[in-house]
């Protein structure tokens, strides 16, 4: 019977050819921006989940803090609070941590043969590596003896080697840093821009104890002093109690009363990402309720054209009444004919909507992913907007009384 | 037995604080094989009648067997069952689907008896051949004319092999010439033992069929049997226009 059906209203979907597509274009539409939407925002989702991916997961980064000297408050980094000491300890004493690499950071320019760029400049230890899950692509990163002996070594960001050396291979190449010849010994692997845009591979690293010799001079104040240390935590700890203990620990060591403010800075990066994950998140609802307003709109369409369908062939209904439809019969037409109408404007739509996610990625440059879960729901949606609107004219043809719908004009 | 038995039928509308009895207890009963005219003006009853006959409608009073069975009582489903297997509808209008081959518009009945797509095809086809169509199985309605439509709709009528045929002003739409050769097929099908209740207001079409019931303001008033006109024989004195297939 509901192959029958399907038959009957095909037939009469193709009586009307342009009502049909113009019915169908409601649906197509609403489904095709619910696709494309859902996939921008599940791309946005993606990004940002890279990014913390990159960034390292689980990682606090300790700033030095403002100096307040005398009532005097200068700003953050002003004063090198934080120590290489500080790290070992907080690696030591704090079990949630599994590394902590002390770093300083500065700017310098550099100079290859005829070429040069200005970029930062980051003196690191052999645990940066894996406080920030960077790994070396070609060559071999900063080691023990690199920091011990204040060699002049240095590794290349991707971008740096990139305005440095274009396609060349820079290994054991010399470049030069404030005019101080370094030897490059390795290339880092991407990283790409962090959370705020910022291209991470545009850097230098190079020996923490040479960068305070020979590139960014020694804090006048305390020779072991660093900018920041990078502290990844143990998978599975909780990233708060590990935060608070290296606050604890770093108080302590900086001998701070109770009433004074912290000298230095706890930055928990991935809870600043994860922010940004549920914003995505939200945008990528709230771009699927605006998509979703057409496909309603889409389905209303329908729901017109099936009450107008209804009362142009209520004698067709009489008839069939007259010769034996029961009411569940014409209730059977008219919902598998809304049904098809909205399930093919809702295959057209998928199609469009996969398309319309290529094409935006493939224009615009954006990343889109499109989830098979969004197609599904989508086709899905579209099926339940057919019955939905298709029910009520339904009902209505069912309910005519064939004496009257046989007489009607 | 007879085919169709009513027995005191009565159909009043409620049309606000009015009451229209527009039927005042009708008893009739046609036996198997007549071929019987309904006449009337328009307000006699005739059209309630024939609703009540055609089970499209529910009496408010009286008693209807059909075939046997008491239909009055039955359900809105229950009656769709019946007029599928027991009655044939002709109208004046035709009511054939548009954009439909006559061979599906004739296997339409079959369609909600459950039958198989095969025997419906093969049923049609005989039908469409008796009333002389055979050829024209693939035409649309709006390819074929008034005259041939009328027999299309009759082969619809005639494939459930029904009890009875009901023709509600079967020739109200054709020209005279026409409307004999319609007659004409209706009597030969009497004659293979069809029962046949046509409803007309014209008297001359009346003459074709063997018993006449009058109507008048919802009662039954006369009901005499007639010695019938042969449609064949009127035919024969009409000048040839078209193609005419009987």
């Amino acid at each position: 019977m509901v192959l029958q059906a399907l038959r009957i209203a095909l037939r009469s979907l193709k009586v009307n050819k342009l009502r049909t597509a113009l019915t169908m274009l409601g649906i197509m539409i609403g489904v095709a921006a619910v696709i494309a939407m859902v996939s921008v925002g599940a791309g946005a989702q993606a990004r940002v989940a890279e990014q913390i991916q990159s960034l390292g997961s689980n990682l606090i980064i300790a700033l030095s803090g403002s100096s307040n000297a005398a009532g005097v408050r200068l700003g953050q980094g002003s004063q090198l609070t934080i120590t290489e000491e500080d790290a070992a300890a907080i690696a030591r004493e704090v079990p949630a941590v599994q590394v902590a690499a002390p770093s300083s950071r500065g700017n310098a320019q550099v100079v290859y043969g005829n070429l040069n760029w200005s970029t930062g400049i980051q003196g690191v230890t052999a645990e940066y590596f894996e406080a920030r899950d960077w790994p070396v692509e070609v060559g071999r990163p900063v080691l023990q003896e690199d920091v011990d002996g204040a060699t002049k070594v240095a590794l290349l960001g991707q971008t740096t080697a990139l305005n440095l050396f274009g396609d060349a291979d820079p290994i054991g190449q010399i470049i030069r840093i404030k005019k101080v010849p370094f030897t490059v010994v390795g290339l880092l692997s991407r990283k790409g821009q962090n959370s705020w845009g910022q291209d991470q591979d545009d850097v230098i690293l190079v020996p923490l104890s040479t960068a305070k010799k020979k590139v960014l001079g020694v804090s006048q104040a305390n020779a072991r002093s660093v900018g920041s240390i990078s502290i990844k935590v143990r998978a599975g700890e909780d990233m708060t109690d590990a935060e608070a203990q290296i606050r604890e620990l770093l108080r302590q060591r900086h001998r701070l009363q109770p009433y004074q403010d912290d000298d230095f800075w706890l930055r928990n990066l991935s809870e600043v990402l994860q922010t940004q994950e549920e914003s995505s998140k939200v945008m990528t609802y709230l771009l699927a309720a605006i998509a979703s307003v057409s496909l309603l709109v889409g389905g209303i369409g329908i729901m017109n054209i099936m009450l107008v369908s209804v009362t142009e062939r209520t004698r067709e209904i009489g008839l069939r009444m007259a010769v034996g439809a029961r009411a569940r019969d014409i209730l059977t037409q008219f919902l598998v004919e809304a049904v098809t109408l909205s399930l093919i404007g809702g295959v057209i739509g998928i199609l469009l909507g996969v398309g319309g996610s290529n094409a935006i990625s493939a224009l615009a440059e954006w990343r889109t992913v499109l989830a098979p879960s969004a197609i599904v729901l989508a086709f899905g949606f579209s099926a339940a907007i057919g019955i939905f609107f298709g029910f009520y004219p339904a009902r209505k043809a069912s309910r005519l009384d064939p004496i009257e719908a046989l007489r009607y004009e | 037995m007879a085919i169709i038995a009513t027995e005191d039928l009565g159909k009043d509308y409620h049309l606000g604080p009015h009451t229209v009895h527009a039927l005042r207890g009708v008893s009739v009963s046609i036996e198997p094989g007549e071929f019987v005219a309904v006449m009337g003006p328009s307000g006699s009853g005739k059209s309630t009648f024939m609703n009540l006959l055609g089970c499209l409608d529910r009496p408010t009073a009286g008693r209807y067997w059909l075939d046997g069975e008491d239909v009055a009582r039955l359900s809105r489903d229950q009656l769709a069952s019946v007029r599928n297997a027991k009655i044939g509808f002709v109208f004046q209008m035709f009511n054939l689907l548009a954009r439909t081959s006559a061979l599906e518009n004739v296997e339409l009945p079959l369609l909600y008896g459950g039958i198989s797509a095969r025997e419906r095809r093969q049923r049609a086809r005989a039908r469409l051949e008796a009333v002389g169509l055979a050829e024209r199985e693939h035409h649309h309605p709006s390819q074929l004319s008034g005259g041939q439509q009328q027999r299309v709709a009759i082969a619809r009528a005639l494939v459930n092999d029904p009890a009875v045929i009901l023709a509600d002003e079967p020739t109200g739409n054709l020209d005279t010439r026409t409307s004999v050769e319609i007659l004409a097929l209706l009597q030969r099908l009497n004659r293979q033992g069809l029962t046949i209740v046509l409803v007309t207001h014209e008297p001359d079409i009346a003459t074709y069929a063997g018993r006449r019931l009058v109507f008048r303001d919802g009662r039954l008033r006369t009901d005499e049997q007639v010695t019938p006109i042969d449609a064949a024989d009127v035919l024969k004195t009409l000048p040839e226009e078209e193609e005419a297939v009987v």
